[in-house]
């Protein structure tokens, strides 16, 4: 049930990234990382969520910003989307970030989201976030793959008893242009590859990614490997603006003349994680790009697909997205 | 030629617009000031068997907590001020008021309530069906005098449908003109189609939040509504008062399209939270409230059957529409829609039948076009598929149809007192250059499918009988005192304008004094219906003409011979014959004081409302007063008509569509204000297409919760769904009934646009017709890939 009243909670604002993770450690599981709240305030308006200590990570300079590496560049997860949309090397190098990032939401909500908090954000199943007591919510049943439930929005594909989707559209981008993920707990770095990055719901189905309460996405590494490659990004909505994909898809492709050399391709908004078309990379690796190869990577990205009661368009939608994709 | 009418001008409230000096009702502050939340209904329907309240008002902060048993009863089928029955989840059932919103809300999580969940229904046809779920435990429908009833149609109705079609048991509301059987057997084709359209919110972008304050037996309220002076019985009614004791200030509104144009039931929780805890309470509604309580238009399931001549002329139009309407019974949209097509397409004999269902989900009400719109989008694109079928051009169809100032309205076979559809139809044509667009209609580039469609729609436009007052003071200001409600067209200034131009005012010497029931306002119809610019500029005439009678009758007394001896000019009057006998508007004034009596206010006429009355008794030897009630009298119906042109490119593979151009033509009568216009033809469009296509308004099924409680939900266009630049234009002849040629137009805007995005999109898609609204992209996509729709043709909550 809708609240639209947030709580009281306690509002710590951290001054270095040691002490956001010595806090994200002492609270855990009520403990709440705060970046540009774009997603949160809404949990918390909601009352959906109650975290006993916000944890605002608005102070911390490190995490924000753009930097070329020797080999590709990092992002702070802090950076704002419109700075990603319009900063120059990416734009240049890894055009479909800065277009993938174009795409989210409205100019207002891409000034304050963050880039971290676009990866990390979670899922928009409409019944999860009115607040029903869901498997992802910790219950007993999901309301959105019952037989009549409303449902065009959700998943096609890797549906174990949930079947929401990724919402995000820079995670489709980042998983296509291979990027890592430097995630930091107060005991340490890690660094998870994209597309490890995002959280089936057969493995975890209480959570979006592979974060722990403790861990604190850091930033953001684009190897080099796809700089000077095409790109296609396209996101279908209801809307122009402020609107979350039905179908998304994001594609790097490497050719040679007129030859396909290597590529990746991603789709979202089709399963809980952005989804990587492995088998449609490994088909068009070598082939001509036209539209004999568009037409078959079309149909061999659906292959599997499974509809619910209201999302069958969802699977032409894929296979057409795809399709043009491909033939660029 | 006027010289005020007809020209653009600044009105006064947009400084405080731009700059946000504005204040809106949730901007007031006050000292002691108590806020209010609600407790609301989490089920669809239910009793409230227990509330144990002992833990929050136990609770540091909480003041005090207003149940159901302490406010009004709503008799029926109504929307409630709260209840112990709610019929919808987000209904109130209870109020707490503490010293912040944060300690109200966490007052609201420790009450106790114990529900006994009850039977709902979310789909109106499921609930004709014999042993199918009822709204209400005494029934599913509202029957005028009696009541809710129980009405099920026999498993005998049901079976006579063919697959996919309306089936048509007895229905509740019946009418019909001319001979049927005959008309059906002259046509030489013949539609018979089932249809679908989706019921959609308003989006008021201000939600209706409200103020309250007790002071000497006075009730204060500042509020949101687009309508003024009419607000006022209704809120006194739902505080339990008589109107002149309540005091009602709404100088702003942010939107309301039909959801804010009378009185609402929770806007008087506030007052009587005030009176009981004697000190002034504010209550904001949230954006997810505002989706609960802020109504939504109702939707049809509906059938439809039109007997065409081979000349396009439609013969014969039998009707029958199955009203979604809410908990509260909704509005008359269907009897609405009924007569539009009567007026539209002024066919030779028609037939309409309907049954207004009530279901568990949120009160409806009128929505910008309420009944028009939604059977504009239904019939519209059948109307190409007919013209399509018969080898007629578009617009042609639409002419031969179109009605003229002889046509015949509803079931009353009613006059109409202008009809000038036709005029717009060929200004539209020639302007978006029809022939020119048309030969590039269906061409494909790509994926991209160019389309060039056009609509049109109706609404009622005007009334007559309300009271007008105007005021000169001895400064020589003229104030026109306009009950009219700010509702965001401007109608109040530029109706307001007509008292100027009657007594030739400059402009910057006139008061508009409004949005304050202590200012001292008429009795105005309220701010819906389209009716304010016929209506209103008739009130505003009216008084002006008796300021007009009056100043002379003073010049005549002072200088001599009679009234009919002089005239007006620059702000004085004089003798005519010898114009050196001059007297200005402020001395004029001055005298109207000296002189009492009904010049100024001590006597009023017999036939203005008791409301007009006291705001005269407020205003007495203030100045010359000006008042009377608008007896200029009116024979028939006043159509407001509009056309729409629109050229889209559709993009088969992702279903989206991109509107390339649209022009929006208004049979308005005399045009008072030119970018009120421009902006009405806009904004209407804008409407309009996102109740085509993007809107949503759905509830599940089996639980009968919300899908669209928010802005990101519920789908309203965003910017980049509308061209950056949209056409305007109006035909601009007068309407002979009304003093200054004005007819209302605000409604049908909306409905003409969606009708030609509609047709356009089937156009795009080679005569395929969804007989559905909203067209979503997943039906594009389904139906360009051969694939069946995921939804049957007569399920509502689908996308």
């Amino acid at each position: 049930m809708m609240k639209d009243m947030i709580p009281g909670f306690e509002l710590i604002q951290p001054a270095s990234i040691e002490g956001a993770l010595n806090l994200l450690e002492e609270y855990g599981e009520n403990g709440w990382a705060l970046a540009g709240g774009m997603d949160s305030l809404g949990w918390f308006k909601n009352r959906g969520k109650r975290p006993e200590a916000v944890i605002d990570l608005e102070g911390l300079d490190a995490l924000k910003g753009i930097d070329e590496t020797a080999d590709g560049i990092e992002i702070g997860a802090l950076t704002t989307l419109t700075e990603i949309e319009l900063n120059p090397l990416i734009r240049e190098r890894f055009w479909l970030l800065a277009e993938a990032a174009s795409k989210v939401a409205s100019p207002q909500i891409r000034n304050a989201g963050t880039l971290g908090g676009n990866l990390c954000q979670d899922t928009r199943c409409w019944y999860y976030r009115y607040g029903v007591s869901c498997y992802r919510a910790g219950g007993n049943t999901c309301y959105a793959a019952a037989p009549e439930a409303l449902n065009r929005e959700h998943a096609i594909f890797g549906a174990s008893r949930c079947v929401a989707v990724s919402p995000s559209d820079t995670a489709t981008a980042l998983v296509a242009l291979d990027a890592e993920m430097v995630v930091r707990n107060s005991s340490g770095e890690r660094v998870i590859k994209a597309e490890n990055f995002f959280m089936e719901p057969a493995v975890d189905i209480m959570r979006m990614t592979v974060l722990d309460p403790e861990d604190l996405l850091i930033k953001v590494r684009i190897p080099n490997t796809w700089t000077g490659a095409d790109f296609y990004f396209e996101k279908v909505s209801d809307r122009g603006s402020w609107d979350f994909p039905l179908v998304s898809v994001a594609l790097a492709i490497k050719s040679t003349g007129d030859r396909i050399d290597d590529a990746r391709i991603v789709c979202g908004a089709v399963q809980c994680i952005p989804r990587r078309l492995q088998n449609v990379e490994a088909m068009i690796r070598g082939q001509g790009r036209d539209e004999d190869t568009a037409v078959q990577a079309g149909a061999m990205a659906i292959q599997g697909a499974k509809a619910l009661n209201y999302n069958h368009f969802k699977i032409p939608l894929m296979e057409n997205l795809v399709k043009r994709a491909v033939r660029g | 030629m006027p010289e005020l009418l007809g020209k653009d001008f600044t009105p006064p409230d947009i400084r405080g617009k731009v700059t946000g000096a504005a204040k809106y009702a949730e901007d007031f502050r006050m000292d002691g000031l108590l806020y209010c939340r609600l407790l609301t209904s989490p089920m669809p329907h239910a009793r409230v068997l227990n509330i144990d309240l002992s833990k929050a008002l136990g609770m540091e902060g909480v003041v005090d907590i207003l149940t159901a048993d302490e406010v009004p009863e709503q008799p029926g089928a109504a929307a409630n001020i709260l209840t112990n029955e709610p019929h919808f989840v987000g209904e109130p059932i209870l109020a707490v008021a503490a010293v912040d919103e944060t300690i109200a809300q966490n007052a609201i999580e420790a009450i106790k309530l114990e529900f006994e969940p009850l039977p709902f229904c979310v789909d109106p046809l499921e609930s004709l069906r014999p042993g199918g779920p009822n709204a209400y435990l005494e029934g599913n429908t509202v029957v005028p005098r009696q009541g809710v009833q129980e009405f099920k149609w026999t498993a005998e109705d049901f079976q006579a449908a063919g697959e996919g079609e309306l089936p048509m048991g007895e229905p509740t509301a019946e009418w019909s003109y001319g001979d049927l059987e005959a008309g059906f057997s002259e046509a030489v084709f013949t539609l018979d189609e089932t249809f679908v359209t989706a019921s959609n919110s308003h989006h008021s972008m201000e939600p209706r939040t409200a103020l309250a304050y007790w002071e000497n037996g006075k009730c204060h309220v500042r509020g949101s509504t687009q309508s003024q002076s009419f607000v006022v019985p209704g809120l006194a009614n739902y505080i339990g008062i008589e109107p002149e004791n309540v005091v009602y200030v709404a100088e702003y509104c942010g939107g309301g399209f039909g959801s804010k144009g009378s009185a609402y039931p929770t806007m008087a929780i506030p007052a009587h939270m005030s009176r009981k805890t004697g000190r002034p309470v504010l209550m904001r509604i949230s954006r997810a409230e505002e989706y609960f309580l802020g109504s939504a238009r109702p939707g049809f399931q509906g059938r439809i059957k039109m007997g065409f001549r081979e000349d396009g002329r439609i013969s014969a139009v039998d009707l029958y529409i199955v009203q979604e309407s809410g908990s509260n019974g909704g509005g008359g949209d269907m009897g609405a829609a009924a007569s539009s097509v009567s007026i539209v397409y002024t066919p030779l004999a028609m037939r309409y039948r309907g049954i207004s269902v009530l279901t568990n989900t949120p009160p409806r009400g009128a929505q910008r076009g309420p009944g028009q719109n939604q059977i504009a989008m239904a019939v519209e694109p059948l109307l190409d598929k007919a013209a399509r079928q018969l080898g007629i051009d578009l617009v042609a169809i639409r002419r031969i149809n179109a009605p003229t100032n002889d046509s015949r309205y509803g079931a009353n076979r009613q006059p109409v007192t202008s009809a000038h559809l036709r005029d717009a139809l060929d200004i539209g044509a020639e302007q978006f250059a029809w022939q020119e667009r048309r030969a590039r209609s269906g061409q494909r580039d790509g994926s991209k499918i160019r389309a060039v469609a056009v609509g049109q729609a109706f609404h009622s436009a005007g009334s007559s009988g309300y009271d007008g007052l105007v005021r000169i003071t001895p400064d020589g200001i003229l104030h026109i005192h306009s009950g009219v409600g700010n509702l965001g067209t401007y109608s109040y200034a530029s109706t307001s304008r007509v008292a100027a131009e009657v007594l030739k005012y400059d402009w910057d010497n006139c008061e508009i004094a409004r949005g304050d029931s202590s200012l001292g306002l008429p009795w105005n119809l309220g701010q819906f219906g389209s009716n304010t610019s016929f209506t209103m500029t008739r009130t505003n005439y009216a008084a002006a003409m008796d300021t007009l009678s009056k100043l002379k009758e003073i010049a005549a007394m002072e200088f001599g011979g009679s009234a009919e001896d002089y005239d007006i000019s620059g702000e004085s009057v004089f003798n005519r014959s010898n114009p050196s006998r001059r007297m200005s508007y402020a001395r004029a004034a001055q005298r109207a004081i000296e002189l009492g009596g009904a010049y100024s206010g001590h006597t009023v006429p017999d036939d203005i409302n008791p409301m007009t009355a006291r705001a005269v008794a407020g205003l007495v030897d203030t100045g010359l007063i000006g008042v009377a009630r608008d007896n200029m009298g009116q024979t028939g119906m006043v159509p407001a008509l509009a056309a729409g042109f629109i050229e889209i490119e559709l993009d088969v593979e992702t279903g989206k569509v991109e509107i390339l151009d649209y022009l929006g033509v208004a049979d308005c009568g005399t045009v008072n204000h030119p970018q009120g216009l421009a902006t009405q033809i806009k904004g209407g469009a804008v409407m309009g297409f996102g109740m085509a296509c993007t809107e949503r308004l759905i509830y599940d099924n089996v639980w009968g919760l919300p899908g669209s409680v928010g802005f990101y939900q519920a789908k309203p266009p965003s910017y980049l769904d509308v061209p950056s630049e949209m056409g305007w234009a109006a035909v601009n002849i007068a309407d002979p009934q009304n003093p200054v040629g004005s007819k209302g137009i605000g409604e049908p805007l909306m409905g003409c646009s969606a009708a030609a995005l509609l047709c356009a999109i089937s156009e795009a898609l080679g005569g395929h017709y969804f007989n559905r609204t909203p067209v979503v992209i997943d039906m594009i996509v389904n139906a360009h890939s051969g694939q069946p729709q995921s939804h049957t043709p007569l399920q509502v909550n689908t996308q």
